[in-house]
């Protein structure tokens, strides 16, 4: 254990710059975040994951964000256990109508103020599952969404180019 | 394994003959599914496997659950999917099905949905005994699901998990869909196998159609599912160390994670590889430079790996949350026919690419690693075994790549054709039955994930563990909801 924690001293970080904040999500939000709101937050959002019915695609590269590389805390954001301590949902795959209820309550019970990010072409619309009898559709036919992150599934550069584009703006 | 279809249609009598040879243990269950008006039975008997069909009179047929506890949750899904009931079944509450869609066995004689009745999770009694509810939504950023824990203070006597949060009607979607939809259809399955599903949707249509891929797209086939494997073990290694709170393990093979899914991005353009392998070969070739980004990364590997499998084996605190936690004994493994890691970790010696294989692994060499212990250690050790044999595979397919075509044509038939296909994805064997009507569409396809008969064994590891042990025996399962659910 010493020889690796060593050499992680030694050879430089692996975390990369992150990107620009996406240009199409600033858009999308400009219109949803107020200034009391800005007031509130500070320069942190707690994010809250849930998985309303992807095929778990979305989820990989939503882990990829804490690995070394792209180190999400460091710009401020961080994932919580509880959607009480959430300021921003982020919701993947098509709702599932075995799900419609469980993300509701799940949004119900995170406080004011709030955002909903809807991750990847599922939770777009329906995606490739659209129309079956299963499914509710996309997230915006259950929650109101702030912000879409397009992709199958969208990689850790596009979703943080994102989630910057909802700092910079909420936060 | 590919096989145009020798099924059979069989009588009660034959029917029950086969749940006979399977609680028996002289067969293995490999999948039990519905279809227009029949049931369909998915055998595997030494190398050879067998579908039997039972015509469904009065919509009901001879229940292979009564005698084959493996079968049950299938029957339940045949029960809520198509309306069938499985006569003697000792368990009729539905699956999938949790009360929330508008139609009544949609696969099936579709129904308006009536309201459903409570749903009865199975009673533990005794002094002192409370109930804990996890899910459907769970503290991580993990897949939804339903366990209900029975605790006698901090020891589990019953866990019960209640699925199908995330069922989207993949099969439904399938019905009618064009051979390219089908593909994306399967290819999201379950996200984190879906080289392993495209391949084994591919063979099984290619084995309807009775067409060959040709070898360079096998060998491509077999990279993009070895470095489907390591990434998936990579993750898999790190987050059961991380479940027990050893943070760095987790650090390091999120690193080595990272670097497979680069890789597979420089050689097929996509992190996950998804779409890449579609029926008749793959979709693109290897990139130039791939090949020499692949060799970096497996470089890279056998450079770090090897320090982090002795810094596991050699942390005390973490060896002791895994040795003797979750334990499988051989004799569940071998009932329920549990593929992957999980049956190779109790002893079922057993791995779809050796057997009954497929092209190109009957031309390369690799061991299956087998252990006995059956507990999250060995499941770890699995996956470390299977990354050095991925690595050792990897090496033979770089080194032999054939040039040629990637593709064939796939045509239309102008009859109706089966095929079916079994494929290991990292976490177990892949069941795959396709039938393609006459004009080239799908009529019914069937994708049996390995977490069917994983878990179950799951509720069977956690009893008289604690239930703090809980995430880290499920995380050595990391059995697939998605997958499962469909």
């Amino acid at each position: 254990m010493r020889k690796t924690l060593l050499e992680s001293l030694t050879h430089g970080p692996l975390t990369e710059p992150a990107p620009a904040p996406d240009e199409a999500g600033l858009a999308e939000l400009a219109q949803s975040v107020d200034r009391a709101a800005r007031a509130r937050l500070g320069r942190s959002l707690s994010i809250r994951e849930v998985d309303a019915g992807s095929c778990n695609g979305c989820e990989l590269e939503i882990h990829a964000l804490s690995n070394a590389f792209y180190d999400l805390e460091r710009l401020g954001l961080r994932f919580v256990a509880s959607p009480r301590h959430a300021d921003v949902l982020m919701v993947t795959g098509p709702v599932t109508k075995n799900m419609r209820e469980a993300l509701l309550r799940t949004y119900n019970a995170a406080p004011d103020p709030k955002w909903v990010v809807a991750v990847g072409a599922c939770a777009a619309n329906g995606g490739i599952f659209a129309g079956s009898y299963a499914v509710a559709g996309g997230v915006k036919d259950v929650l109101p969404v702030d912000l879409h992150i397009p992709g199958c599934p969208p990689t850790p550069k596009a979703l943080l180019a994102g989630l910057l584009a909802l700092l910079q703006t909420a936060a | 394994m590919t096989m145009t279809l020798p099924r059979t249609t069989v009588t009660e009598q034959e029917w029950r003959k086969a749940a006979d040879r399977l609680a028996a243990g002289e067969n293995s269950l490999l999948g039990l599914w519905g279809d227009d008006g029949c049931v369909h039975m998915a055998l595997l008997g030494g190398r050879d496997i067998a579908v039997l069909t039972y015509v469904c009179k009065d919509g009901s047929y001879p229940s292979v659950g009564a005698v084959h506890a493996p079968a049950i949750r299938l029957e339940r899904a045949i029960g809520s999917l198509f309306g069938f009931a499985a006569a003697g079944s000792p368990d009729t509450r539905p699956w999938l099905d949790l009360g929330f869609w508008d139609v009544a066995h949609p696969l099936g004689k579709q129904e308006p949905a009536r309201k459903p009745a409570p749903y009865a999770f199975l009673p533990a009694e005794g002094e002192a005994l409370h109930q804990i509810p996890v899910g459907p939504v769970h503290a991580g950023i993990i897949e939804p699901g339903h366990f209900r824990f029975t605790a006698n203070g901090e020891h589990v006597v019953r866990l019960e998990q209640r699925l199908g949060y995330v069922h989207k009607g993949i099969e439904q979607l399938m019905r009618g869909a064009g051979l390219e939809q089908a593909g994306k259809l399967a290819g999201r399955a379950s996200g984190d196998s879906t080289v392993a599903y495209s391949i084994a949707f591919a063979q099984a249509v290619e084995a309807a159609l009775q067409i060959k891929a040709p070898p360079r797209a096998a060998y491509l086939r077999a990279l993009m599912a070895e470095l489907e494997r390591l990434a998936n073990h990579f993750g898999d290694i790190g987050a059961i160390c991380n479940d027990a709170t050893f943070a760095l393990m987790h650090a390091q093979t999120g690193i080595l994670r990272e670097r497979t899914l680069r890789a597979a991005d420089a050689c097929f353009g996509h992190r996950l590889m998804m779409d890449a392998v579609v029926p008749g070969g793959v979709a693109r070739d290897i990139a130039a430079d791939g090949p020499a980004a692949v060799q970096a990364l497996v470089a890279e590997v056998r450079k770090v790996f090897p320090r982090l499998i002795e810094l596991y084996d050699s942390t005390a605190s973490l060896q002791d949350r895994t040795v003797t936690t979750g334990i499988v004994k051989p004799e569940y493994a071998r009932l329920f026919a549990a593929g992957g890691y999980v049956g190779r970790a109790s002893g079922r010696d057993f791995d779809a690419r050796r057997m009954p294989g497929y092209a190109p692994y009957d031309e390369l060499s690799f061991e299956v690693p087998v252990l006995q212990d059956g507990d999250v250690n060995a499941r770890v050790w699995i996956r470390i075994r299977e990354v050095e044999q991925s690595l050792a595979l990897i090496d033979q397919i770089l080194d032999r790549l054939p040039a040629g075509e990637i593709s064939v044509p796939v045509p239309a038939q102008g009859e109706t054709r089966e095929g079916l296909a079994l494929v290991e994805a990292f976490r177990g064997d892949i069941l795959v039955y396709v039938r393609i009507g006459i004009d080239g569409r799908i009529e019914r396809c069937h994708l049996r994930d390995a977490s069917w008969f994983q878990w179950p064994l799951l509720e069977v590891a956690i009893e008289g563990n604690i239930v703090a042990d809980f995430p880290l025996c499920n995380k050595s399962f990391n059995c697939s909801y998605s997958g499962h659910d469909l």
